[in-house]
């Protein structure tokens, strides 16, 4: 349970007269307060007391299906998997207590860089200690000053900090427009260096990026392109490498950035990369050499179930079958969702608002079902979302299942 | 361009997004007086850079906090 966010807003008696910092975060904690009061369960304090299988837990005393951890191809239970992490932790100990330039690179971690290599058919790749940072790293650090940063105005957090971490000029552009990317690119001065930020997935809505028509677009204008696959990998593409191999650029692309705590089930983030200069990355990225290398254990799980994934068509396959069946019920309903056609394993679906959102939400978790709620600012247009995300290892029972907890919660709110 | 030309073409460009008709002066602020939220300002900044043919980067954004002060911005930037 977490205490610190379980107290409620005390006066605060300060000497001086100084202002409380922490008055920037009260119309926040006004928002928070308002929405507990009325007895609602807390969405955003949520404890996992036993974890029964990548799609079943203990969730506040009662069984739950989950059905918003990501966890799209069921490795975390994996036996290969978890018996390669148990060797590690034997063999290694339990971390490395040192930056990856330091003594913090293990045997496993160049494991985990090759089986990246092989996975995405590249020359480098780079294991950051999260996702988060992997963007955060080599966003601020390959554009410096007088660069220009063109990104999608939907990116995720991690891009966003990259950005702000950075020196670099930072234009964004309106969510998936092709023409609005165009145009800010051809007004950008003659010379200077230029960075396209992509997802191939966006992880709000489900939808995917159009990446043959913007990365044919990026290199017209002489752009390097970065594309954060982190909700496609294992799962989209003929190999599982993300939109990019979908939409047929992955070799027009100069940086892949991906993370461990999705399909592969583990954490950690990465980079990949056929830059002939990317290996100096590793000396002058702050995030990467400022920062504790993963666990042993984690990068033996990690190397495992990558090189699994490799191999994953038929989960693939099924887990599409799983993203098709439930968006159609959920349709079917009288839903709103973020997308007309399923584009990914993740299904948003749209609330009328705050309130009824979590209302909703907490209906679903009465009912056995685990969703992500997401509010305003995580979500484009200050929109509340429901979002879905499925596995693989969902069976076609627990599908239905679900779809039935929301007709009875979406009912009980009078939303459907 | 000179300014006053820049400042009538920017007062048309904001008209649509200043759903309340608040009378804009040069010390009007987009956050607090016209309450333009962060989806808002981006259609706003799109509309001017499009009739402009100029980019006025994030950054650049960070340092306009009134009306007078955007007026400023654009008239620098399409004059260079």
């Amino acid at each position: 349970m977490s205490r610190g966010i379980s107290q409620s807003d005390q006066p605060v008696e300060r000497a001086g007269d100084g202002t409380d910092l922490f008055s920037k975060f009260d119309g926040i904690i006004a928002l928070r307060e308002g929405l507990l009061a009325s007895g609602q369960e807390d969405p955003f304090n949520l404890v996992m007391e036993k974890v029964l299988s990548p799609t079943r837990a203990i969730c506040n005393g009662r069984e739950t299906i989950l059905l918003g951890t990501y966890n799209y191809m069921g490795m975390t239970f994996d036996p290969d998997v978890i018996g390669a992490g148990q060797q590690a932790l034997t063999d290694f100990g339990s971390g490395t207590t040192g930056s990856r330039v330091l003594n913090g690179t293990y045997q496993g971690h160049r494991e985990c860089e090759d089986a990246l290599r092989e996975f995405y058919a590249m020359d480098h790749a780079m294991v950051f200690s999260t996702g988060y940072q992997a963007n955060l790293g080599i966003i601020s650090t390959i554009a410096g000053k007088g660069d220009y940063i063109i990104l999608d105005i939907d990116s995720h957090a991690s891009i966003w900090d990259g950005c702000a971490m950075g020196n670099a000029e930072v234009v964004p552009f309106k969510h998936n427009d092709i023409e609005a990317m165009e145009k800010r690119l051809r007004r950008i001065p003659e010379g200077a260096g230029k960075l396209v930020v992509l997802e191939g997935v966006y992880s709000m809505l489900g939808d995917i990026a159009p990446l043959k028509e913007m990365v044919a677009v990026a290199k017209k204008y002489g752009a390097m392109v970065l594309v954060d696959e982190a909700h496609s990998m294992g799962f989209i593409g003929e190999n599982g490498r993300g939109v990019v191999e979908q939409a047929g650029v992955i070799d027009d692309v100069d940086f892949i950035i991906g993370t461990f705590s999705k399909s592969v089930g583990t954490v950690g983030g990465f980079c990949v990369s056929n830059h002939p200069k990317f290996e100096i990355m590793r000396l002058v990225c702050r995030p990467y050499v400022f920062t504790a290398s993963l666990p042993p254990s984690v990068v033996a799980t990690a190397a495992t179930s990558i090189r699994k994934l490799m191999h994953g068509s038929n989960k693939r396959a099924h887990l599409w079958e799983n993203s098709k069946t439930l968006h159609k019920g959920l349709k079917d309903l009288g839903f709103e969702l973020g997308t007309d056609e399923p584009q990914s394993a993740i299904i948003a679906v749209i609330m009328p608002d705050l309130e009824k959102g979590a209302a909703m939400w907490e209906a679903l978790i009465k009912g056995g079902l685990y969703v992500n709620l997401a509010r305003p600012p995580a979500t484009p247009a200050n929109m509340t979302l429901l979002r879905c995300s499925l596995c693989a290892e969902h069976s076609e029972r627990e599908v239905a299942e679900i779809l039935a907890i929301f007709e009875q919660a979406g009912k009980q709110v009078g939303i459907i | 361009m000179d300014r006053a030309a820049v400042d009538a073409k920017i007062r048309e460009l904001a008209e649509p997004f200043n759903k309340k008709g608040i009378e804009i002066k040069e010390d009007t602020t987009f956050a607090n007086d016209l309450e333009f939220d962060s989806l808002t300002v981006m259609d706003f900044v799109a509309a001017i850079e499009d009739e402009f043919d100029i980019i006025i980067s994030m950054n650049q954004q960070a340092e306009i906090e009134t009306y007078g002060q955007l007026v400023d911005a654009v008239t620098k930037l399409q004059a260079d």
